[in-house]
This record gives structure tokens, sequence and C-alpha cells, in this order.
């Protein structure tokens, strides 16, 4: 059993349609711990320490968010920038997270073929969060694809938040079951196009919804 | 008797029986019927006096009515204008239609058919609500329904009042007009225009009065803090009102309760309420026992198959034409059998409007003696039909329209205590998020105040039980505490922490001693009055001096997060032995730590903030991989 760690940040919860679905979802799986980051520190007052301890204590990190300016909205990367410290999470001694996988959850308005080299911004999903593949291996932690809901404005309307939901819930059991095919999940663009795929014999994705 | 073996006597009766009848299910208006049965026709204690008293007593019905007059402001009542004029007007039309043409099947001339059609059509607000509440069913579309329906009762009296000396059939009248109702009075030499003309001054005079007379009046007795003399003040108003209608000949409930809905909007509501409440309540108890000693046990052992089955066919009839009613107006199932269930006993009322109709001559007394009887056992058989509700009809209920409880509360109500320079800005912040706020305050400049800029408060004594009750405690969410007087503070809140376990209490503290008052009293969330405002002005003191907004930012903040830690492991200290040396001690260790704290530049690792943004020194940006991996220079900081 893995242990996962959700560390969601949505500054406007009262207006989300499918972030919060999703947030939701996680915390129904078992092994799952969902951080809600923006009611933990209304101040952005982090607590450095407890957040510290929270990656000790789990073996895979999910920034859940939605994509803001193609990076995270800014209680993430004011967490990114007080947690992940210097003799903590990188440097000589800073080897805390090693070993730990890593992925964001994102869910990104524009629709999924503007993310590629012949649409509007020219770049695959993957390759805008570059920064956080970098954060990564300087924590020597493994870095996976995104987790993406594109066109999120339409999710719901097109029918697409429901299975997306139930995916997610699919890819947190098997991360947690330990039935993940990581070799072959850094070859793809995203980890949610072709989920199954990437899933080892034995997930069994409705039986992981906790009591 | 003499009158104090006599009080004895009621008072006894009643301390006995009601909390029994309570105890039982039975409510406290049957516990006072049977307390009369059993000092009346069972023991024999009472005698002659017991109708005296019943007509002394019939002025707890003015003193309920004005209270009823205070609950219904104006705008909820066109809120509910659809349910209450449409549901609670058919059922009082049809059910007085039908016990009247029944009244008139049984030989009854039509005057006191009509009589008995309205009396009987009510039912028993005391009773109902009571179960409703206890039940927890208020909120339900049934409880609603009631409720609507029992308002519209209430209001209806007041017609059913002012008509019944109308309908005295020349014969058997007692000629008995006490108890002031019908008849003339002072102006029944008048000429008719006059007459008429008389009853509508006065019936203006009391609006007219009651918005701009007697608020003045109240806020110079108010300024006194005299509790007394404002509830002699209450009392004085509801008398006087009394002795005016009578004076005109009209019923003094109905001016006691044009002056209520006038008074209902007015910062003086509640503490009205609270003043008038425990009168109101012994004399209605008087008088429900003097009903009772009333009772005629003769008539029941006589032919007891005719009452019990006229007290079984009332309550049938009622129920048909409430379930009809209920389908008519789409009463979800299983809601529809609690309301139609619920409201099928005739009420209390029936008892005052029987005992008007005797001393008009509108019913003949042998009539009313059956009545009265048939009246009381289809009381005293409600409760079995709330248990045949509970047993039979909710559990199938639940099964064919589960409900979200979730949609039927609404946004909860939150009491603020105190709006002073502190609760009003709490208090702004919560009405500008549309919560509904109950405001008190015990400074009637205030309370006018406050009301001219459209804030709603109420005149009254926050420290006074009686009054948190009135002002809504049962329902609400939220109680915060923002008075400026320390003991009062710990007295309220310890008060409601006890009494109203389910409300969550915010409470202002003076100071850090005052605020573990505070919650050892059992305020869930504390804060100094002074803290926040006195922080932002240190840090602002910083900015001045020269240091980086940011930075001064950050400072305020660990010293609000230092100071927090500080005050929550005093507590523990202060708890043990108040402030004794080891108190003393580790308040001065806090407060030298404190220097360390603000020392953004320390090299300690046991403070964030010394850390926090700190980039790794130069020599050590990179670990061994990424020069192995020959591409990256430097970390983040690029």
């Amino acid at each position: 059993m893995k242990k996962v760690l959700v560390l969601f940040a949505h500054p406007r919860i009262d207006r989300s349609e499918t972030n919060s679905v999703l947030a939701k979802a996680a915390a129904s799986v078992q092994g799952v711990k969902v951080i809600d980051l923006y009611r933990e520190y209304p101040t952005f007052e982090i607590d450095v320490a407890v957040e510290q301890q929270r990656l000790l204590d789990h073996d895979i990190v999910v920034f859940q968010h939605p994509l803001y300016w193609y990076s995270t909205p800014a209680i993430l990367k004011e967490w990114q920038d007080l947690v992940l410290e210097y003799k903590f999470a990188y440097g000589a001694e800073g080897d805390k997270l090693k070993g730990k996988v890593l992925f964001n959850a994102v869910t990104c308005g524009a629709r999924r073929e503007t993310y590629s080299p012949t649409g509007a911004y020219t770049r695959e999903l993957i390759e805008l969060l570059a920064p956080f593949q970098e954060t990564a291996r300087l924590c020597q932690m493994e870095y996976l694809p995104p987790f993406a809901l594109f066109g999120s404005g339409h999710a719901i309307d097109e029918g697409e938040l429901e299975p997306h939901v139930k995916n997610y819930i699919t890819l947190l059991s098997a991360l947690v079951e330990d039935q993940f095919d990581y070799a072959k999940a850094r070859d793809a663009l995203t980890l949610s196009e072709d989920l199954q795929s990437l899933l080892l014999s034995g997930t069994t994705p409705s039986s992981q919804a906790k009591g | 008797m003499d009158l104090f073996q006599s009080a004895f006597v009621y008072l006894l009766a009643a301390v006995v029986a009601v909390p029994i009848a309570k105890r039982l299910g039975l409510g406290s208006v049957l516990g006072y019927l049977i307390a009369g049965i059993v000092i009346g026709p069972m023991l024999g204690f009472v005698g002659s006096e017991a109708e005296e008293v019943k007509h002394f007593a019939e002025f707890g019905v003015v003193m309920m009515l004005f209270l009823v007059g205070l609950e219904l402001q104006p705008a909820i009542l066109w809120r509910m204008r659809n349910k209450l004029i449409g549901l609670g007007g058919l059922q009082v039309l049809i059910t007085t239609g039908a016990f009247t043409a029944v009244a008139l099947m049984f030989g009854q001339v039509w005057q006191s058919a009509l009589a008995i059609g309205m009396t009987l059509a009510l039912s028993s607000t005391a009773i109902v609500l009571q179960t409703l509440n206890e039940k927890g069913l208020m909120a339900s579309p049934g409880g609603q329904s009631s409720f609507s329906v029992l308002l519209f009762q209430d209001i209806a009296v007041i017609p059913m009042l002012a008509v019944m000396p109308l309908l005295a059939v020349v014969g058997f009248h007692h000629g008995d007009a006490s108890g002031g109702h019908g008849s003339g009075g002072a102006l029944s030499n008048l000429p008719g225009w006059l007459q008429t003309l008389a009853i509508l001054g006065v019936i203006s005079a009391i609006i007219i009065g009651g918005r701009y007379l007697i608020r003045p009046v109240f806020r110079f007795i108010a300024a006194a803090r005299l509790r007394e003399v404002f509830t002699a003040a209450a009392l004085l108003l509801v008398v006087g009102i009394a002795l005016l209608m009578d004076t005109v000949g009209l019923s003094p409930a109905l001016g006691t309760f044009v002056a209520g809905v006038v008074l209902s909007d007015s910062e003086y509501r509640h503490e009205l309420e609270s003043d008038i409440d425990p009168f109101k309540g012994l004399l209605l108890g008087l008088f429900f026992i003097s009903v009772g000693a009333g009772i005629d046990f003769g008539l029941i052992f006589g032919s007891p198959a005719t009452i019990f089955g006229l007290a079984l066919a009332v309550m049938a009839i009622k129920f048909a034409i409430l379930f009809f009613l209920s389908k008519v107006f789409r009463i979800p199932k299983g809601e529809n059998w609690l309301f139609a269930l619920g409201l099928a006993q005739a009420g209390e009322f029936a008892f005052v409007l029987f005992g008007f109709a005797q001393s008009a001559g509108a019913v003949p007394t042998d009539t009313i003696r059956v009545l009265t009887l048939v009246v009381a056992i289809t009381m005293l058989l409600t409760p079995l039909l709330f248990i045949f509700y509970d047993k039979v009809i909710a559990p199938r209920a639940a099964v064919l329209s589960p409900r979200d409880a979730d949609d039927i509360d609404e946004k909860g109500t939150v009491v603020v205590a105190g709006v002073g320079r502190f609760g009003q800005v709490t208090t702004r912040l919560l009405l500008s998020n549309g919560y509904k706020v109950v405001i008190l305050d015990y400074d009637p400049e205030m309370t006018e105040a406050l009301r001219r800029i459209g804030l709603k408060t109420y005149y009254g004594d926050a420290s006074r039980p009686d009054l948190l009750h009135a002002a809504g405690l049962d329902d609400a969410k939220m109680f915060v505490a923002a008075m400026d007087d320390k003991e009062q503070q710990v007295i309220v809140v310890d008060h409601v922490a006890r009494t109203y376990p389910h409300c969550k209490i915010i409470a202002r503290a003076y100071d850090r001693h005052h605020a573990y008052e505070l919650y050892e009293a059992g305020a869930h969330v504390v804060e100094r009055e002074t803290f926040e405002a006195a922080l932002n002005l240190g840090k602002q003191a910083l900015i001045e001096l020269g240091e980086h907004p940011f930075q001064a930012e950050l400072k305020a903040k660990a010293f609000r997060r230092h100071d927090k830690e500080t005050m929550r492991q005093l507590h523990e200290n202060w708890k043990d032995g108040g402030v004794d040396q080891s108190y003393i001690e580790n308040l001065k260790a806090r407060g030298d730590q404190l220097y360390s704290v603000m020392r953004l530049d320390s090299e300690s690792r046991e403070e964030d903030l010394a850390r926090a943004w700190v980039p790794a020194p130069k020599s050590d940006a990179l670990a061994d991989l990424l020069i192995e991996k020959g591409k990256v220079k430097d970390k983040g900081e690029t």
C-alpha cells in the first residue's frame, strides 16, 4: 500500500465546478489524504514543519489545481517556495523526498488540441509544466505526466466530468495499490487519455471507495 | 376561602399537575385543565369563586393576543400570505360551515350554531406547536403548513370575539357583560354614527400612538435602567388599552392585538415579550384551571357515549376537512397526515370563546357545558394521534419520500448581544453576507440610532435568560457575545453554553485573562477586543519607521502566531493556579523568545520566519545528481 497526498489549491471553491468534485472523489479513496490548502492557510501562513512532515508520511504527491497562467494558483507556489527547503528537499544533504512521486492533476480551460505543437499554445501540456518536472528532479522525485481535464468549462455540459472523476478514482486507487505501470507512464503525454493502458492487472477500480 | 387559601390551592394544583402532564406528553394546557378538575369536581376545594377567578383570568387571553400581535411582523405575514390566507382561511371557513350545519341539525338556532361552528374550527396552538417543536418537525412541510393554519386561527379569534356579542339570542342572555366585552360601554348612549366614529378614532389612536408616542416613552423609561419599572410600563400599556377598548365597547383583546402588531417591529419587541409572558402564562393557566374546575362530571357519567361520540365526531370532521385541504395544497405524502392528524382537535381558544359566548348569551349554558367537555376530550386525545403518526405513518412516509434535511434548514440565524463600537463591525460583516441577525442592546439611544440607519435592533438586557429566549436562541445557529461589561459577558456565555448547547458561541474578550474565563464558560471562539487593532497599528509603525511593508507584514504575522501560542500555553498555567510563579516565569520566557522570532536573519532552525524564502548557500545549490546531468547550474533562483 502506497500513501497518496493530494495538495489541492482552488481560491474560489464556491465557483468550482470540476475541481471541487475531483477533490471530493479523491478524498473518498482509501489511502489518499486530501489537503485543501486555501482552507488550511487562509492567510498564506503555511506551517512548514507540518507540511514537511506530511511529505515524509506519503509516497506520492499530487498537486491538484486549475491551471492558472500555465502554473498553480498562488498558494501552491507559496507552498513550493516555503516547504521545499534547502537541506530538506534539495542540496547535498537534502534528500528527504528521494524516490517519491509527483504529478499535477489539473483542469484546463482550453481544449485538448490547443495544447499541441499545431495548436494555439504550440506545446504539449507536459512541456508547459516543465518547472514541476525540474523541481521534481532537483528533489530526486519521479515526475509523472499530468492527469488533465481539458475544456473544463464545458466538461459538465458535454458529459466529460463524470468519466474523468471515475478515472481519477481509478488512477489514485492503482497508485495506492501499486498497480501502476510507471515505465509506460514515462512515455505518455498525459495520464488521463489512455489510463487503462497504464494500469497493471489486478486493479479493481470501484472496490476502493471508502465505506 | 380567603385570598391566600385560594391562591395556595390553585398554585399547588398547577405546580403538581402541569409538570406531570408535560412528562406524560399531554402539554401544559391539559395539565391546567386536569389541575382544575382535581381541585374542582373531584375534591371540591373550589366553590363559587371559580367563576370570578375565570373572569379575572380572562385577562390572560388579552395578554396572549398582545403577544400574538407582537409575534406577527407584517413583513413575515406578507411572505406567508398564500398559505396563511389560502390554507388557513379555507380551513377556518369550511370547518366553521361544517360545524354550523351540524349544530343546526341538532336544533340550535343559527346564532348559536354559528358561534359553535367558529369555536370548534380552531385547533390548539399550544399543544400542536409545542409538540411539533419537541419532535423537531417545525421545519417540515407538514409543520410549516400547520403553523400557517394555527397562525390564521389565532388572528381569526379577534373577529370571532368581536362577533360573539352580536350573536346574542334573547332568552338565555345572562346579562353578564363583565370581562370587558360586548355591550356598548360608555358610548352606548351616543348615536350610531358617532359610536362608529369613536371606535375608528380609538383604533387609529392605538396605531398612531403605538408608532410615534409609545416608543419615546419607552425610551425614556428604559433609560432609567430599572427593570421592574419597564415591566410596570408594559403592564400599564396592556391594561390601559384594555380599559380604553372597554370604554368604547370593543373587545380589549382586539385592542391589545393591534397594539402588539404595531409594536412588533419596534426595538422593544423582545423586552415587552419577555416582560408580559410570565403574567400571560400564569393568568392563562388560572383560566384553564377554572375551566377544569367548572367541568360537570355528572354529564360524562350520565351519558358517556354521547360525550365521547361527539368528541370523536368533531375530530373526524376536522380531520376530513384538513386532509382534503392537504390534497388541494399538495402537502407531500406522509406530511399531510401529520398536518391533518395534528390539527384535528379543538383548541384552548374554544374555552375562551365559549366563555364569551356564554356571557354574551349566544349559546345556551347547557350546550356549553357539554361542548367544553367535548373540547377537553379532543385535546386529551391529541397526544395519542401524534403517537399514531410517529409509529404508523412516519415510518412508511420515510420510505415513500426521503427528504433532504439540508434543504429544509434555511441559513441559520445569529443573535448578537451588544452592538457598541465592537459588535457593530461584526454584525455588519454578518449582515452583508446575508445572515439573519437579531441584535440586542441595553442602550436605548444605541438601539434608536442603529434603527435609524436601518439595522434591526432590539432593546433589552441580554443577560436576562428570558430575553435571550425571546430573541430566538432556540433556533439560532450562533450567539455573538459582544457586550462591554466583562462580568456580564462571562455570565451570559455560561448561560448560553448550558442552555443552548447546539449554539456556537463567539465572544469578545477584554484581555487575556478574560479570554480564559470566556473559554472556561463555554465560548468556542474568543477574540481580544484590542489585539488586532493594536497589532495593525504596530505594523504601520514599523512601516513608518522605514521597514519594508512586506517585512512589517511578516513580522506582524509572526508576532500574532507567537502571541496566540503563548496564550494557549499560559491557559494551562492559568487553569492550574491563576497567575502564580510558574505562570509568570512562563510568560517571561515567551517574552524573551519573541526577540529571536522577530530576527528574520536568524540562523535558528526553530523559527519558520528566519528560514522562509532563504536560498541555498552559493556553494551548495546543486546536488550531485544535477552535476551528473550537466544541465542545471543553480536551483530555482536562476
